[in-house]
């Protein structure tokens, strides 16, 4: 009746639009779900599910965990900088002593680009990719696009630039896969240092200057500047970066225009966004939080009962 | 494929004429009373029964959609889960009397989940169920049905076919179908 294409959500790629939309769709009833008084539904609750999180995270691994817990499911969370990853164990031993204790689904975020993917091919528990590396981050790309069609009324056709630390980010090619795959038009904008050399080949506009891509857009969504993957400098000061690629409200509302801001946290304040643009009636910061713990239910759901 | 007709339109009128004259007799002027029909198809009879309701009453009744989907108790026991549809209450269920309404009651199952999907929005007053057929000894669970339209005997394999105007059929039409 309603099924996703793939057992695992590994990255944005690998799935089809009718696998968005049916995401979508089962995400609007859950958010329901957690506006209610009793926040919980007991869909999962013969799951168990690990949270498996070698690099750190603070929405993310909350967002899965509460999504997990909404759906009734038992969790338990592993982060790298306690465990025994430390002693040396490789990463496939390390999930298969997890799986061993009875695990039906892995939520694993990881540095490597390929971890999941190579998890995939070895166990046979459904994964959800949280984050590989500067790759992809699949349920974020969902989250935004979903905030997007809740503000907007529909993704297809809406002009959204992705603003920022390109090279870096793993938000960045699953929100391209993500909106193109909607029939969204989709810009990048950043320093050259920080376009990957070949993105404009993805199908989608480059564009060097942030007013431009501003006065182009009905979305902004605006990207961190990840200064722990930065191992060389790639733009001359933050405060430099700030003054040429910084959004503040003074540009928004000289646009003259209505436009959405959004970001996937967690924000620098005061360098890529300022405090009043990101706290400005234009931002839905928030409202991509919270639907993130729609969203991620809804991937949960949909990968947990389809295995018949 | 064998069909057998049964409830035609105009005994269909009567029997909808027949439940509400019930309920309105249960429910005196149906001011602590709600109607929550159930998706998806529960909705089409509770939105009849609703507005001959507040027809008769000269009430204002409030009528919720509720969806089970995610409180039943065959999920990943099927190939593929079932689709959710909307849950609409825009309205306070604490301590009311809640009549839930379907099309066919048939293992029960439904009714389990539903009970367990609206003791999320708070704790009834009491609650009722009313359906338009009974498919009676097919209980997998022990539910029963405060109103009842009409009790049919059937057989596990068959199908109970509800056709109502409002789903975009032509006539109201409930049949009973074989399955070869």
């Amino acid at each position: 009746m309603s099924k996703l294409s793939q057992k695992h959500l590994l990255g944005i790629k690998d799935i089809t639009r009718e696998d968005i939309e049916l995401i979508f769709e089962t995400a609007d009833n859950f958010k329901d779900v957690i506006n209610r008084p009793i926040k919980k539904v007991p869909s999962l609750r013969d799951v168990t599910i690990a949270n498996v999180f070698f690099e750190n995270s603070t929405r993310t691994r909350l967002s899965f965990e509460l999504a997990q817990k909404r759906l009734s499911a038992d969790t338990i969370n592993f982060a790298a900088s306690t465990s025994s990853v430390k002693k040396g164990e490789t990463l496939l031993d390390t999930v298969n002593n997890i799986l061993a204790m009875k695990v039906d689904m892995i939520v694993m975020r990881h540095a490597s680009v390929g971890a999941p993917h190579f998890l995939a091919k070895h166990i046979k528990a459904n994964i959800v990719n949280a984050g590989d590396g500067t790759h992809e981050h699949p349920t974020q790309a969902l989250l935004d696009a979903f905030s997007i069609r809740e503000k907007l009324g529909t993704v297809t056709g809406k002009k959204i630039a992705i603003i920022g630390d390109i090279l870096h980010s793993r938000v960045a090619l699953s929100n391209i896969f993500a909106l193109q795959k909607l029939g969204a038009k989709v810009m990048v904008c950043g320093p050259p240092t920080l376009l990957p050399k070949f993105i404009g080949q993805l199908g989608i506009e480059v564009e060097f200057d942030v007013r431009k891509a501003l006065q182009w857009c009905d979305v902004a969504n605006v990207l961190r500047i990840q200064l722990e993957r930065q191992h060389i400098k790639y733009f001359p000061s933050l405060r430099e970066y700030s003054l040429y690629y910084g959004i503040n409200k003074k540009m928004l509302d000289s646009l003259k225009k209505q436009i959405v801001i959004m970001h996937p946290g967690p924000i620098n304040r005061g360098v890529e966004l300022s405090s009043d643009a990101a706290d400005s009636q234009h931002s839905i910061i928030l409202d991509q939080v919270e639907n993130g713990v729609a969203v991620r239910m809804a991937v949960l759901y949909l990968l947990a009962g389809a295995k018949g | 494929m064998q069909k057998k007709l049964i409830l035609d339109s105009d005994l269909l009128d009567i029997t909808i004429s027949r439940l509400c004259q019930q309920l309105i007799e249960n429910h005196n002027d149906f001011s602590e009373t709600v109607l929550l029909g159930m998706q998806p198809r529960g909705i089409f009879l509770a939105e009849i029964i609703h507005e001959r309701l507040q027809k008769e009453t000269k009430k204002s009744i409030p009528l919720g959609y509720l969806d089970t989907t995610f409180y039943r108790d065959d999920f990943r026991r099927r190939q593929t889960p079932i689709k959710a549809n909307e849950t609409r209450i825009p309205f306070i269920i604490e301590g009311k009397k809640v009549v839930l309404v379907d099309d066919v009651l048939f293992t029960g199952r439904t009714i389990r989940a539903a009970m367990d999907a609206m003791i999320a929005f708070g704790r009834p007053a009491t609650v009722e169920l009313l359906v338009l057929i009974d498919r009676k000894y097919n209980r997998e669970i022990p539910v029963a049905a405060d109103y009842v339209g009409k009790a049919v005997n059937t057989l596990p394999t068959q199908r109970v076919l509800v056709e109502l105007e409002a789903q975009g059929h032509k006539q109201n039409k409930i049949w009973l179908i074989n399955k070869d």
